[in-house]
Order: structure tokens, then C-alpha cells, then sequence
């Protein structure tokens, strides 16, 4: 890429681009995010690769960032026909050049097929899955290849930041964020543009940015798409918010979990230095700045703001308190503004179409799209994007595809292990950072994880205090012995030795690490026992009264039988337990002796008769 | 060269690609582990000396970020997501059956030094939970007689 002079030339070699690009060209674009290389789609892309040359056909292929139906992958979207293939296997990729590309004959069995319907679906943008979203942050990914910046220019990158460097004055951009009332999409839903403005009132130079890439909440992985399918809109984002500011340097703090996302991020970094948009005098502006990119070390707390500032500065990420705000005193005591890399990616969205398009989108108090991770106990799991304001039930069920197996649906879970569990009777709930709050859960960066009749609630509540109590850093008491006593508590109660009076002293602990703790990890972890109890409160009442585990997870209050009228005695469950529990003669119904079984379960998971019990 | 010396001279090395910034030290201690799959002590006390930063500083970073470990680990790492999504879908019966597997816990390594175990908190492809990632290699919707067979590909490697 050649040195961009200034906004024009910009414009200039984005029409060229543009004005090259045929529409009619034949394009296979295939994802290749991180669950999609899981599923092996770099296999598949390297015999769709073999096999176009083998018949001489000159099509590009184009491996993408994460399309967001990982439930399906690997994908495959051939333009312009845009038709998509999911589940693609090496095997098919025959079929896939000689029919599809070749002479344009569909394959069927390719198509993605609406379960309810049994219609097949040729197009992306028609099945259900993508239908009801609003894919204004993310829809790039699917089209663009995250290593080349021409890619993202064609698509009309950068021509935010242009705009904001040639026509706008860092006030402007400010009020255009306010007036957008973009709030960040971390956790904290804090107004961005206030925290801008707030830091550019600021006194002390240098100024910092950051974007937070530390993505912990275990079951989100919104942020590491966007790092990876479309690393530049991330970096315009944080260049826009640096000329406003008045910053010089930023970093993009990235988990340590996400090799891809800093490969991809470091070639968006060095190329957007080669083309002139980073480095000195930003397109002939007169505008310095740089962005270097920091690993995390594995540890949720630095997910936190001053923890982040510590680990960035080289030291162990314990939080401080915050009485002097960080946009005054951040990153080595200098005015520092933090936000979320979704929040950075909304920017030039908001620059390009105006605070007043930002603002029709999404509720009263909540603009704009919020992109969430679909997971857990659901039919389609991947990544949405839906304007703020879309109900629980339309997500899960017109998105998500309902709960598999027809199981019945229990909770969802928002907000990560600071956030809540919501209930069925919830569902028609408007999703924006308030209704959330609200109901005792949060918005967090966007994991929703949803839970079937199969569920414990106790055990998720006891899940979420081990994860924290793990993560704490161990620097105030009643984050450090708080958390881990609530979890000593529902670890007797998962294990049957749960007492009167329990849920009484959880409330009361809860209310002291919520009061009493430096940072948000300890202030919102006593959420996820107190969101399931407010709701879920019979469930904690059967472990400890009736020492029974409804859902049949708690491995000291259930016990596994089988049912004789089912068994075959095909003898696939004694040969798979591990203390051999179980006997029986071959052909005849199996028995388990509960005294040696250690609940493991594997003689539940081999059964293909369905004949093992769980109570 | 001495095991300690060479140890010592790859450890200046990597200090001085990072521009002997005290900052960077986490990233110095990251490539030191990329470099010997550990930090070896001895790699600690040559970075805290070419960075200025006390050795007491230097052990308490070391050992604050999970990622980092102070004991040489195995051939091939075995990460087991405890991620919300893999928890509900049932890691902790996959990470039951890795450790009778293994004969190992979490944190541990096998006597033949062939394996190490490890949990993480969530790698984000919960669309193949639960998920067991060997090395760069991701296993997806992971059952308790998977575990076994994974297992196995890689004993079986070079005999």
C-alpha cells in the first residue's frame, strides 16, 4: 500500500478500488475465524484452493472473519450468486467447483435447511439465523479479508476518519458521539463521549487510549471476532477518538487466549502505518499518533480498567481505587480514555452516518446494535447483532432456534460471571443496558448463555463464585475471603450438606462484598447468587430441605439407574465405567450398585437407548 | 555454553528486542516462555537485572497471570475451556474423565513428560463445546469416550 498523502487521495484510490471491483465476479469467501478453523475450514480452503486450480478456474478466495453462525461452520458464501454452504466438509469441495462454480447447479444437501419448515435456504441473508439482525458492526466481517487493508478501504474504510480530520474539530466529533449517546459496550455502558470529553478537559500530556481487548467473560467472544474478521474498523475507531481527545499514543490491550486477533491486529497496525493513517502527520493533517498492541497474561481481573493500566505498565494487574477517574489520572498517571473494542468499532459508523442515524437505533436510553454471544444450551450458537431493544424471546427463539432436543428452557445468563440469570417468565424482556440492570443482571460485553430444564441453578451460581474466586486478585478482604466463603457455601449445598438458615448468611455476605469490595469484580460477584435466588429460590430450597438436585447435576444428591424395560443389555455402559459399577449379563438388563458408582456419568453418555435414569 | 549461560544469553537477547523497557516486562516474560515452554528461574533473575527490576517484582508478575508457569511443562499441552457455555454443556465430566485418563490434575504434567493439563477459562468457539484444545489443535463437542481416542492419536505418535 502506497503512503496516502491526505483525504483526497484517500477518496481517490477508494473510487479506484471500488470502480475495479466487478460485482459479477465469481468470489468464495470462507470463514475462517477461530470456531470455523476448529471445525477445519482452513482444510476445506486449502482443497477448494487445489481443486480451482486443477480445472483452471480463476475465481479469489477469500478467508473472511467470522461470519457468526459458528453452529453451522465451516461456512461458505460464493458470490455474486451469494449462495451459502454450511457445514462444508473436504469432501465436498468437489462437488463445490465442478457443480456450483463451474456450471451453477446447487447442492442441496449444502443448504442450510430450516428445521421447522424443511425448506431449504439459498441466501446468507434469508435464513433465519441472520434475518431479524442488524448487522451494521459486524456485516462486514463476512466480506472483507481482515490481512489486507485495500479490503477494508473498498468497502468505504477510513473515509470516517477522513471525514473527522478534514471537516469536523475534536469538539465536534465529541458532541457527534454524545449526540449519538454511545455508551461502551464493556460492561459499564458509561456514555463515551462524556469520557472523551472529560479527558480532553483533562490537564497532563501525553494522553492515552486504549482499547480493551481483554475479553473475559467465558462464554463471550464477540470482541475477538471483531479483532480478527475486521481489525482496521477498530483501529479507525480508536484514531477518530485520539484526534479528538487530543491523544498520541494508543494500545489495544488483547486477552491472551487470541493469537489470531494479534496476528491479524499487528497487520492491520503495520499497514495502516505504511498507508500514512498511523504514524506522523495522519493524512497531511498535522496529527501524530500510534497504537501498540499488549498481550494479557490470563488473568479476568485486567479486564478492569486500573487493572488493565497496571499490566499495561508492566506490573501484576491489581486494581486501585477510583477516586481520581482515570480520564484525569489513567495509564501512568496520565488522562487516559478506555473503551471497549466494540465500542471503538461503533465510531466510525456513528462519523460516517451522523449522531442522528446512530440515535434512531436501539431504545431511549440505549442506541445503536449490541452484538451478543449466543451460546450454552441453543439450537443455533454463534454471534448476533440485533438493535438494542429486541426482546429475549426473539433472540433465543426467531434467532437462536430454540433450545435443542426439545428440552425446555430454564435461564438465560447475561453479563458474565458479574451478570444474572434471567428466567422464562422474563423473556419478553427489551435487552438495553437498563431493562437488564433492572432485573439484576447486566448487559456485561454481551455473553448470553442459555440454560435448559438440565441446568442447576445452584451448581451455575457455584460455578461463577469458583471462576471469581480464582480470578480475585487478593488485594481487599471482602472480595478475597467473601467470595470464597459464598462458594464454600454453595459447594455444601451442591454436596448435600447444605443447612437452614444458608441462603440467609449468603444474602448477608453478598451485601458485604458488594459494599465493601475496591473494584466491579467484587462489588457485582455476589450477582450471580443473588439473580438465582431471587428467582430459583425452590432450586436452593431442594438441595438443602429435600437434598435432591432437580436437574440431575449435583453428583452427590442424584443417583443413576436403569430402566429394565429399556436396557438391551448390549453392555456398552459396564464396559465404559470406570469402577466398574456396573453388571449384568449380556443381553439381559444391567444394574448399577450405587455404593461403588462415582457419577461420572459416562455410562449416561453411551447409552443409545436412553434406558439410564438420573434423579 | 552452560544450560544456566545459554539460558542467560536467549533471555538478554529477548530484554533487549523489547528495548530494556521496565514495561515490558510481561511481554519480555511471555517470550521467555514462548522461547523454553517455561520460565526457568534462572531466566527470571537475568531479566529482572537487564530490566532494573528487583527479582521480587519479577517473581510476583510471574506468578499473578495464569499463563505464565514456573515448572517446565509438557510436549503437548492440553487445555480443557471451563468457558460457561462448555460448563453447561458438561466440561467438568470431560475434565472427570482427562485426569483418570492422564492420571494427572490440572496444573500437572505426566511423568513421561508427554502431557501437561490445563483449564482456561473460555476460548470462545462455544459453538464446539465442550472444547479440548491440544496445543494449537481444537477438539469440539467433546464426550468422555472422545477423550480416550484423542488421547490416543497422540501416544501412539513415533511408535
Amino acid at each position: 500500500m502506497i503512503k496516502i498523502q491526505n483525504a483526497q487521495v484517500l477518496h481517490q484510490i477508494q473510487e479506484d478500488l471500488k470502480r475495479s471491483y466487478d460485482p459479477n465476479q465469481k468470489i468464495i469467501t470462507i470463514c475462517a475465524g477461530t470456531g470455523c478453523r476448529g471445525y477445519g475450514c482452513i482444510k476445506v480452503k486449502d482443497a477448494l484452493e487445489a481443486e480451482l486450480s486443477k480445472h483452471n478456474l480463476n475465481v479469489e478466495i477469500r478467508a473472511t472473519g467470522c461470519f457468526g453462525f459458528c453452529e453451522k461452520g465451516p461456512l461458505v458464501v460464493i458470490y455474486p450468486e451469494k449462495i451459502f454452504y454450511q457445514q462444508v466438509k473436504v469432501n465436498d469441495v468437489k462437488d463445490i467447483v465442478e457443480k456450483t462454480v463451474a456450471k451453477g447447479e446447487i447442492l442441496e444437501k449444502l443448504l442450510y435447511r430450516d428445521p421447522n419448515t424443511k425448506e431449504t435456504v439459498l441466501k446468507e441473508e434469508d435464513v433465519p439465523f441472520y434475518k431479524k439482525q442488524l448487522r451494521l458492526v459486524f456485516g462486514s466481517n463476512g466480506i472483507i479479508d481482515p490481512t489486507r487493508i485495500e479490503s477494508y478501504i473498498t468497502i468505504g474504510g477510513y473515509s470516517a476518519l477522513a471525514k473527522a480530520l478534514t471537516e469536523m474539530n475534536p469538539e465536534g466529533i465529541i458532541n457527534e458521539i454524545k449526540k449519538a449517546s454511545l455508551r461502551g459496550r464493556g460492561g459499564g455502558g458509561f456514555q463515551a463521549g462524556t469520557k472523551w470529553e472529560g479527558c480532553r478537559k483533562a490537564h497532563g500530556s501525553p494522553k492515552y487510549i486504549i482499547a480493551n481487548g481483554d475479553e473475559g467473560d467465558p462464554g463471550a467472544y464477540m470482541d475477538r471476532s471483531l479483532m480478527e474478521g475486521n481489525p482496521h474498523s477498530i483501529v479507525e475507531g480508536m484514531i477518530i477518538g485520539a484526534y479528538a481527545i487530543g491523544a498520541s499514543h494508543g494500545y489495544i490491550y488483547v486477552r491472551n487466549e487470541y493469537p489470531l486477533a494479534v496476528i491479524h491486529l499487528t497487520m492491520a497496525i503495520e499497514s495502516a502505518r505504511e498507508a500514512g493513517l498511523l504514524g506522523k502527520n495522519i493524512l497531511g493533517s498535522g496529527f501524530d499518533f500510534d497504537i501498540s498492541i499488549n498481550k494479557g497474561g490470563g488473568a479476568f481481573v485486567c479486564g478492569e480498567s486500573s487493572a488493565l493500566f497496571a499490566s499495561i505498565e508492566g506490573r501484576a494487574g491489581e486494581p486501585r481505587a477510583k477516586y481520581v477517574h482515570a480520564v484525569e489520572k489513567g495509564l501512568w498517571d496520565k488522562p487516559t480514555v478506555l473503551n471497549n473494542v466494540e465500542t471503538w468499532a461503533n465510531v466510525p459508523l456513528i462519523i460516517n452516518n451522523g449522531a442522528d442515524w446512530y440515535a434512531s437505533i436501539g431504545t431511549e436510553k440505549s442506541k445503536g446494535t449490541k452484538i451478543f454471544s449466543l451460546v450454552g444450551k441453543i439450537n443455533n450458537t454463534g454471534l448476533v447483532e440485533v438493535p438494542m431493544g429486541m426482546t429475549l424471546r426473539e433472540i433465543i427463539y426467531d434467532i437462536g432456534g430454540g433450545i435443542p432436543n426439545g428440552r425446555k428452557f430454564k435461564a438465560v445468563q447475561t453479563g458474565g460471571p458479574s451478570g444474572g440469570c434471567i428466567p422464562e417468565s422474563l423473556l419478553d424482556l427489551p435487552v438495553d443496558f437498563d431493562k437488564l440492570y433492572e432485573v439484576g443482571s447486566m448487559m456485561g460485553s454481551g455473553g448470553m448463555i442459555v440454560m435448559d430444564d438440565r441446568s442447576c441453578m445452584v451448581d451455575v451460581a457455584k460455578y461463577f463464585l469458583s471462576f471469581l474466586q480464582e480470578e480475585s486478585c487478593g488485594k481487599c478482604v471482602p472480595c478475597r475471603e467473601g467470595i470464597r466463603r459464598m462458594r464454600e457455601i454453595l459447594e455444601d449445598i451442591c454436596a448435600g450438606k447444605g443447612q437452614e438458615g444458608d441462603i440467609e448468611l449468603l444474602e448477608k455476605i453478598a451485601t458485604g462484598v458488594a459494599d465493601g469490595s475496591l473494584c466491579a469484580l467484587g462489588s457485582s460477584a455476589p450477582n450471580p447468587v443473588l439473580s438465582t435466588l431471587r428467582y430459583f429460590r425452590d432450586e436452593y430450597d431442594a438441595h438443602i430441605k429435600e437434598h435432591r438436585c432437580p436437574a440431575g447435576v449435583c453428583k452427590a444428591l442424584i443417583t443413576y439407574s436403569i430402566d429394565a424395560g429399556k436396557c438391551t443389555g448390549c453392555t456398552l455402559c459396564s464396559k465404559v465405567c470406570p469402577v466398574q459399577a456396573i453388571s449384568g449379563e449380556k443381553k439381559k438388563a444391567h444394574t448399577i450398585d450405587n455404593d461403588k458408582c462415582t457419577r461420572c456419568g459416562a455410562c449416561f453418555e453411551s447409552c443409545k437407548f436412553d434406558a439410564i435414569n438420573v434423579k | 555454553m552452560t544450560k544456566a549461560s545459554s539460558i542467560a544469553a536467549k533471555t538478554k537477547e529477548i530484554v533487549k528486542k523489547h528495548g530494556k523497557d521496565k514495561s515490558a516486562l510481561i511481554a519480555v516474560l511471555q517470550d521467555i516462555q514462548e522461547s523454553f515452554n517455561y520460565l526457568p528461574k534462572d531466566a527470571l533473575k537475568t531479566a529482572g537485572k537487564a530490566l532494573g527490576v528487583p527479582f521480587s517484582r519479577v517473581y510476583e508478575v510471574a506468578t499473578f497471570y495464569t499463563a505464565f508457569s514456573l515448572k517446565p511443562r509438557g510436549e503437548h499441552i492440553v487445555k480443557i475451556c471451563m468457558g460457561t457455555a462448555c460448563h453447561v454443556r458438561g466440561a467438568a465430566a470431560i475434565q472427570d474423565k482427562m485426569e483418570r485418563t492422564l492420571c494427572i490434575k490440572p496444573g500437572e504434567t505426566t511423568p513421561d513428560n508427554k502431557f501437561s493439563l490445563e483449564t482456561v477459562n473460555c476460548v470462545g468457539a462455544c459453538a464446539l463445546g465442550p472444547v479440548v484444545v491440544i496445543d494449537t489443535e481444537y477438539h469440539g463437542q467433546m464426550t468422555m469416550n472422545k477423550v480416550d481416542k484423542v488421547i490416543g492419536k497422540f501416544k501412539g505418535e513415533g511408535e
